[in-house]
């Protein structure tokens, strides 16, 4: 499915490109400040995992990478987004241009109201206008790219609702990359699917790393230990602590993540 | 022994208590029932009764000859008609606008209260306040200013559906497709009104059933003509007003003729809501399995 051609170094490789940075994020709800001054780099092609209990504010970091929150009056985010160095967050930067390059993967899978192959075309023909064969390639190409080609080739016409809910959350996946961004946020994406879906995903993530740069959101402990490079562990609107997940998991340097990833709160 | 007894006790107490209720609000269903199927039945029998071709292929008549509707029926289809086109556009920006545009916002609220207001305003005042607008400076009564005021009555039911039907999309659709960097305005039209379609499209069928039985707004609007006519410029025939005037008058062939009218438009109505219940329940089914 992918070349494995360029990019296989390992997390310990030395130059580390920091694709995305939040610089002393804070994210207010109303009058309540959600976010206390976030810092955190996401190094390129590279999984990195947001932990921590309900609540602590890891969703809503995720949501000031691409703006989303703006949908809602009341929710208000300062400081610094950089990708590539370039602050996002800023006023005059253009929302189009920042989701185009920063994709979304939901904790629910929403599948559009059209059929399978409409869900991936329609993001597509917004930013190109393709002629038929062409299109049918990106469609092919995004569809397989999150593994789910084989199952829905002879379906690619019917109601993109009629697929089971892992396969709709991987249809979500293949929209998301059919853009074409350079960084994917996924907001609990295995929450609402079952062992064998979830383990679908997981792998997929490890997949789609080598082409793209995750930010994986989770409550699942094993899910940021079986797919991440890195872990940041979040607490109450925090970040406690960020290392490689082995060492997070394994010897973290602050109390409050030993305590939660030994399962002594949260 | 005694708590054992005591519990009995309270057993048989709550088991009366139990079937007083269940008694009581059996009772008030039948009541309920009873006169919706006594009006039904009585509009079946004495409208069958008065049920031929000629319904369909002749006008109105002069008292104790024979007749139809067919002046009648073509009014009301061309009035309505027109009142949901006005209607519709109007209604679904309006709905789309409080769903999509004014969430939360005080404006919104406010202009959602008014509409509610509107939704459940006598049909009357709207037929009087159209009465005013239109058919004073027109100088006569027409088939436009009818639809004008049918319009009216539509409008606030259209609106409420649309921004309910919206609102029921789940916001997660909102975001996944607006993450993908698409405008807001395309996001709502090509995405979340197309999952709203199905509810949309029932509100406008139900707005249709709601204005094909009022009488009052076309009261001082359309008003009647017991001949055929196509101008809507002019006074049109149609069934409820040929029906109110039909059923108090004295001549046994003209009440004939309104209970046929009353049972074609019963069946109408019933039709439509039928239709809506089946657009709603085929919209489910693809998202239960």
């Amino acid at each position: 499915m992918i070349e494995p051609s360029a990019i296989a170094t390992s997390p310990e490789a030395a130059a580390e490109h920091v694709k995305l940075a939040a610089r002393d994020i804070r994210f207010h709800y109303g009058d309540a400040l959600a976010l206390k001054g976030i810092d955190l780099e996401v190094p390129e092609h590279r999984v990195t995992a947001l932990i921590g209990p309900s609540g602590c504010g890891k969703s809503t970091l995720l949501r000031v990478f691409n703006r989303i929150y703006e949908l809602y009056p009341g929710q208000r985010a300062e400081g610094q987004v950089l990708l590539d160095g370039q602050d996002v967050l800023a006023r005059n930067y253009p929302l189009a241009q920042l989701r185009s390059r920063i994709g979304m993967v939901f904790q629910k899978p929403v599948p559009f109201p059209m059929t399978i192959y409409d869900n991936v075309a329609y993001g597509i023909s917004h930013y190109e206008k393709l002629p038929r064969a062409e299109m049918d390639a990106r469609v092919e190409a995004a569809l397989t790219r999150a593994a789910l080609w084989d199952e829905v080739k002879d379906k690619l016409k019917k109601s993109a609702l009629g697929l089971s809910g892992g396969q709709q959350q991987r249809l979500c996946i293949a929209r998301a990359i059919a853009i074409e961004p350079e960084v994917i946020l996924f907001d609990e994406p295995t929450s609402a699917l079952d062992p064998i879906a979830t383990a679908r995903i997981e792998q997929l993530i490890e997949e789609l790393k080598h082409q793209f740069t995750i930010l994986i959101v989770t409550h699942n402990m094993q899910q940021a230990a079986r797919c991440s490079d890195y872990t940041a562990f979040m607490y109450l609107g925090e970040l406690v602590e960020r290392g490689r997940t082995d060492q997070i998991f394994t010897r973290p340097t602050q109390k409050r993540t030993e305590d939660y990833i030994t399962g002594r709160f949260g | 022994m005694r708590p054992l007894a005591h519990s009995r006790a309270r057993h048989l107490r709550r088991r009366f208590t139990n079937g007083v209720a269940l008694v009581l609000s059996v009772l008030a269903t039948v009541f309920g029932l009873v006169f919706l199927v006594w009006i039904v039945w009585t509009t079946f029998s004495r409208g069958l009764e008065a049920l031929n071709l000629d319904l369909f292929t002749q006008m109105t008549p002069p008292p104790n000859e024979a007749g139809g509707l067919l002046n009648a029926f073509f009014g009301s289809a061309v009035i309505s008609a027109l009142a949901i086109a006005i209607g519709t556009p109007i209604g679904i920006g309006a709905g789309i606008w409080l769903a999509e545009y004014a969430r939360g916002s005080r404006l919104g609220n406010t202009v959602r209260f008014v509409n509610d207001i509107l939704l459940s305003a006598p049909s009357i005042v709207l037929g009087l306040f159209i009465y005013a607008l239109v058919v004073l400076p027109m100088g006569h009564f027409s088939a436009f200013a009818g639809a004008i005021a049918l319009a009216l009555v539509a409008l606030p039911v259209i609106v409420r559906t649309t921004d309910e039907m919206l609102q029921l999309v789940p916001g997660q659709m909102r975001e996944a497709a607006l993450s993908l960097g698409i405008p807001q305005w395309k996001v709502t039209m090509q995405i979340l009104f197309r999952a709203a379609r199905p509810g949309i499209v029932t509100g406008i069928l139900l707005a249709l059933a709601r204005i094909s039985g009022e009488t009052a707004p076309l009261l001082f609007t359309a008003y009647n003509n017991q001949f055929w006519s196509t101008n809507l410029m002019e006074p049109m025939a149609n069934v409820p007003m040929v029906i109110y005037q039909y059923a108090l008058s004295p001549f046994a062939s003209w009440n004939a003729l309104a209970w046929a009218g009353a049972l074609i438009v019963m069946l109408f109505v019933l039709t439509l809501s039928l239709l809506a219940r089946a657009i709603l329940l085929r919209q489910r089914m693809p998202a239960n399995d």
